[in-house]
């Protein structure tokens, strides 16, 4: 178990890696997708059933796929692209990805992951009546406002990418 | 199995398609003509396995395996007859017996779509690239239609576990007869995600040469065409398993010959599978009935008509539980 747990960890940092280092766009996104298949095992190694199969599903099955067709669409030119996109906003990077780095070792170094916390097992989940019924439980009580919200946020990134599609050029 | 089932559609479809053109159909090699996928497999392994110029070669090479294995993996939770017991021990037959099957299905046949896509880029063929376009676009499109009328048959049930859907479904308690619009909505979906007539234009030959495998040949392009027609008979399973009672129907035959559980369950499978191939029967006479659709036409069917459907069945199936119609 232990090794499958390794082994897909190491290809889901490798492709990861391949993401940001291939030069043209549809190689990145289709390692991301196997990046993303590879968490997906992950999750089923931890027995999250309904989190691999909803990882698949809306990430790798719709979100990339409409990564991909964009991109196929626009049919960029790889070094093009590089130029116009990719030079302009390096401090802003360097930055954000300096900020990401910063708080992901205070989270580290503060311990706050020991390991130990929360209460769902995967013991007391199947004997609560599977994962299903644990995640919605939780998502539709404890978790509804934070669902709720959630929506509204994607309810708000539609409208304004209609808006924007929609503006005349 | 369900692998040799691929190769027999072939000759099947050539023949009803035959049969209803008023000819013949495939008739010389073997008895009535059986054995002439065998020899298109032959054909098709010999021809010599070329690159076209300036493809990717890994990705030309990846995108027909991609698709084989998305069409192979969704039967694997598809359940032929009832669990057995046979000396103590419980065999299931299904290859996976997952208490989230349903969202297994859903989640690798939207893995599907990539061999497509992948395959149209990769050959460096503008047709291609343009049947790949509308191959993913329509699969996307039609995807929610296929998820929404599934979650109305799941909340009907009551869970995503195959097996426990199809034993909710003995005594012709069929999902059809209480689900018929989500029924209307999975064949039409499944209609558009396996690509065919009337929703073939991914590989609209009038307009796209061949589409996304205009570039493909030997058995590279036999992956394709195999895949197609497992996928073909995957949907064709999963819509017995939902709406048709999976492998229940035949049970008054295992009461008459009074049937030990292996025998019992070989009934099952025949009763499974006699429901498939009228489904493969049907799929095979819809592409000899009806013309191409138009593709923006196809667009508003999906977005416009059959997803504002599925959502409003979803509404309604969710009242009638709630008021404990059901």
């Amino acid at each position: 178990m232990d090794w499958f747990v390794y082994g897909f960890s190491a290809l889901a940092i490798a492709s990861a890696i391949m993401v940001i280092t291939r030069r043209n766009p549809i190689i990145s996104a289709l390692y991301l997708c196997l990046t993303l298949f590879c968490l997906a095992a992950l999750f089923v190694l931890l027995e999250a059933y309904f989190i691999a199969a909803v990882q698949v599903l809306v990430y790798a099955g719709a979100v990339m796929v409409l990564f991909i067709f964009v991109i196929m669409l626009l049919n960029l030119d790889p070094e093009k692209m590089i130029v116009e996109y990719f030079q302009t906003p390096r401090m802003i990077s360097v930055i954000s990805a300096l900020l990401l780095f910063g708080f992901l070792t205070f989270v580290f170094w503060t311990n706050n992951i020991t390991g130990e916390r929360g209460y769902d097992f995967p013991v007391q989940i199947t004997q609560g009546g599977g994962h299903l019924k644990a995640m919605s439980s939780k998502l539709f009580t404890t978790f509804l406002l934070a669902f709720e919200v959630t929506s509204i946020l994607l309810l708000v990134a539609i409208v304004g990418a209609v808006v924007l599609a929609k503006r005349k050029v | 199995m369900f692998i040799s089932m691929a190769p027999l559609l072939v000759w099947f479809e050539r023949r009803v398609a035959a049969f209803i053109q008023d000819r013949l159909g495939p008739n010389r090699v073997g008895p009535i003509g059986i054995l002439q996928p065998v020899a298109d497999g032959i054909k098709l392994i010999f021809k010599e396995e070329f690159f076209p110029a300036l493809s990717n070669k890994v990705l030309y090479f990846l995108a027909p395996c991609i698709s084989l294995f998305v069409s192979l993996f969704v039967f694997a939770v598809i359940p032929f007859a009832a669990p057995v017991e046979i000396n103590g021990k419980i065999l299931y037959p299904q290859v996976a017996n997952l208490n989230i099957g349903m969202l297994y299905v859903l989640a690798i046949s939207s893995l599907g779509v990539y061999g497509i896509m992948i395959g149209g880029w990769s050959s460096n063929n503008k047709y291609s690239l343009l049947g790949g376009l509308r191959a993913s676009s329509q699969m996307i499109s039609y995807e929610l239609t296929m998820g929404m009328s599934v979650a109305a048959v799941v909340l009907f049930f009551g869970t995503f576990d195959l097996q426990k859907i199809v034993e909710t479904q003995s005594g012709f308690h069929w999902g059809v007869i209480f689900q018929p619009v989500s029924f209307f909505l999975f064949l039409v979906a499944a209609l558009a995600e396996s690509n065919r007539v009337p929703f073939d234009l991914p590989e609209g030959e009038t307009e796209l040469v061949g589409g996304y495998h205009t570039e493909y040949g030997g058995m590279k392009f036999g992956g394709f065409l195999f895949a197609e027609y497992l996928n073909i008979v995957t949907l064709s399973g999963m819509m017995v398993t939902l709406f048709f009672g999976g492998y229940n129907g035949l049970e008054w035959f295992s009461n008459l010959v009074d049937a030990s559980p292996v025998l019992n369950a070989v009934i099952q499978f025949s009763a499974f599978s006699i429901k498939t191939l009228l489904l493969l029967f049907f799929f095979v006479w819809v592409r000899w009935t009806y013309p191409r659709f138009r593709y923006d036409q196809i667009m508003r069917l999906g977005w416009k008509i059959l997803l504002p459907i599925s959502i409003g069945n979803l509404l309604v199936t969710a009242m009638l539980i709630y008021w404990g119609v059901f």
